[in-house]
């Protein structure tokens, strides 16, 4: 068997491969934050919490109403999304003219509450959600086996950002969501109707979480805690990347996960605390973040 | 402070700022006329609690936590700074001064100064790096360096993982009082408490706490008039971490114990509600707010899931109808009435 560094190929690959699907995964839940903050100013500590709904969501679709996995793609962002915009009229409203620390404080009570039901409803374990059978199996691509699932995940989360980047950089919706995020109080005097908008970008951004936890349902176990731990990385590499460019977040979420993957094969130790020790190091050197500017 | 300043008028508080907290209307650190003798009123009644039934563990952890939530306050109340990682510096100072009492045979004193010290180094590291970034950013880099010394404390073979340091002789203090003796032990941490309340109700007082204050209400005016802004921000914040490692510290050798529930999130979470609950920049709320939620906890115990559940309504409410805390509110309700 090849080997590079003393670590045999098939492993070396196998965990690019992982380190691929958990950036997949910090890319849209970041660019969802992102999106979020851009708009509300407001940091969304529920965005675990509403990534873990999604997979709630698609589970629940499967075992008692039988709606499958393509289905619960388009499902579970639309009704765990109505939730959050259901948050964002009763509660979140309230609070655009305090400190944004407020905000943090509120979705993370929201985030407790959330899970804290869910735990009590299904316990701690995790529910298995079975691969969908037209993507089960997987190719031999001579130097490791690439199972389809995973693939699909990459490409597909691949897709959702590209596409949520077309639609804020280059459409007229996303120009008025650009000026909304600048100045809201002249996007409105030109006679758009920016609460709105807020709230459907709140809507957005929790749904664009509900859909990674949809497409994470199949690998990790569906689990009422399988989001409390993840949203703190991905703050980390909401730090990393800066909030500036959607892009940025984009990208620095499928490097960190390279990042994390490749540790894993080297220093196995290090896989947990990488991402955070990469942001300490960031922090120093260009604190505003890779692709951030300065506020 | 005089009593007629004791009250700024809501006008004050909307203009002084754009963008921050508008809600206080009290001069931060100024509930109550008196602070002298409601300082001296505590500390009577907190010496007679075990006297009157009530059970010396609870009144301790409470004390514990209440000087953890003093500390926090002293960052956020009064520097604007919101830490969600100061779990760190409690479970840090744990496992240290766990560590020196039970492996290499300190006597608590100096088991304790040992854990304190560990946390202030921390705090400096920590310190150093996160105010780099301000508002919500550095919240969200203090929960990341946070969760980093979890991993670390989680992998690191003399913390012992799940199980956690057990078992922690707490010795005899300077050698000839013993606190096995739990009214012993009570007096100890009542003493520590106190002593750490003073300080920082010292430093609120003190010029340093005048600026530290202004840079909460208007960060750029301070430093046009010539002050080092991220200077009194990092000798703030190394003074909490120092802080909430006494307490941190106090708690391993009290309950004997230093574990990972001491350093995870939900720890830093939970000392962010009781300043919130309490009243955020004011001088008694973190401990009223410490006692109402380590009494929750004591309560709710058997109901499992539902400590957690009724944790976030807690957050939830006093966002939204209740952002003075329970101190501020009576503080502002008294202040009313007086009119």
């Amino acid at each position: 068997m090849t080997e590079i560094f003393g670590v045999p190929l098939q492993a070396l690959f196998g965990q690019l491969l992982i380190g691929l699907i958990n950036g997949s995964f910090y890319a849209m839940l970041s660019l969802g934050l992102a999106v979020i903050f851009g708009l509300l100013n407001i940091i969304n500590f529920t965005h675990g919490a509403q990534y873990m709904m999604g997979a709630f969501c698609a589970w629940f679709l499967l075992n008692k109403l039988g709606l499958g996995y393509w289905w619960s793609l388009i499902i579970a962002p639309v009704a765990v999304g109505a939730v959050g915009v259901l948050i964002e009229r009763t509660m979140l409203f309230r609070l655009y003219k305090l400190d944004h620390l407020y905000g943090l404080l509120l979705t993370f009570g929201l985030a407790l509450v959330i899970q804290g039901l869910f735990r009590n409803e299904f316990g701690s374990s995790g529910l298995p959600y079975q691969i969908p059978p037209e993507l089960a199996g997987g190719y031999n691509l001579g130097f490791m086996f690439l199972p389809k699932y995973r693939g699909w995940v990459v490409v597909a989360s691949l897709i959702v950002c590209l596409g949520t980047w077309y639609v804020i950089e280059r459409t007229k919706l996303g120009s008025y969501l650009r000026a909304a995020t600048e100045n809201p109080a002249l996007v409105q005097a030109f006679g758009i109707n920016v609460p709105r908008m807020i709230t459907l970008t709140y809507g957005f951004g929790v749904g664009l979480a509900a859909l990674a936890g949809v497409m994470a349902a199949p690998i990790y176990q569906v689990n009422p805690l399988m989001g409390a731990d993840l949203i703190i990385v991905v703050f980390a590499v909401v730090v990393i990347g800066g909030m500036g460019s959607i892009l940025g977040s984009v990208l620095t979420g499928f490097l960190l996960g390279i990042v994390e993957g490749l540790t894993k094969v080297f220093y196995p130790e290090a896989s947990n605390t990488v991402i955070f020790v990469i942001m300490v190091i960031v922090l120093i050197l260009r604190p505003a973040g890779l692709f951030g500017r300065e506020r | 402070m005089g009593d007629s300043s004791a009250i700024a008028s809501t006008d004050n508080a909307t203009n002084a700022t754009n963008g921050a907290v508008t809600t206080p209307v009290l001069v931060p650190g100024s509930e109550v006329r008196n602070p002298a003798r409601a300082i001296v009123i505590m500390a009577a009644l907190l010496a007679i609690a075990p006297w009157v039934g009530l059970y010396p563990v609870f009144m301790m952890k409470a004390l514990c936590f209440a000087l953890f939530a003093c500390a926090f306050n002293l960052l956020l109340g009064f520097g604007g700074l919101l830490s969600f990682g100061h779990a760190m510096f409690l479970g840090t100072a744990g496992y240290v001064s766990a560590h020196a009492a039970k492996i290499w045979g300190f006597p608590p004193e100096l088991a304790i100064l040992a854990g304190t010290a560990a946390s202030a180094l921390l705090g400096i590291a920590t310190g150093l790096i996160a105010i780099r970034r301000q508002g919500i950013y550095f919240a969200m880099i203090t929960l990341a360096i946070a969760q980093m010394m979890f991993f670390f404390y989680l992998q690191a073979p003399f913390t012992h993982g799940e199980d956690g340091i057990q078992a922690v002789p707490r010795g005899r203090l300077f050698g000839f009082i013993d606190l096995a003796r739990p009214l012993a032990m009570y007096y100890t941490v009542l003493v520590i408490f106190l002593a750490g309340f003073l300080l920082i109700y010292r430093v609120i007082h003190s010029p340093f706490g005048q600026v530290l204050k202004a840079i909460r209400e208007n960060e750029p005016r301070v430093i046009s008039l010539g002050y080092d802004a991220d200077r009194y921000k990092l000798v703030a914040f190394i003074l909490s971490a120092t802080l909430s490692g006494l307490a941190g510290a106090t708690k391993a050798i009290v309950f004997q114990l230093a574990s990972l529930t001491d350093v995870h999130w939900s720890m830093s979470g939970e000392v962010v509600l009781m300043t919130l609950l309490g009243g955020m920049g004011t001088i008694f709320g973190p401990v009223v707010g410490a006692f109402v939620i380590i009494a929750l906890e004591n309560y709710l115990a058997p109901f499992g899931q539902w400590v957690t559940i009724i944790t976030g309504l807690i957050f939830i409410v006093c966002v939204l109808a209740f952002r003075r805390g329970i101190v501020g509110e009576l503080a502002a309700w008294w202040a009313r009435r007086q009119k």
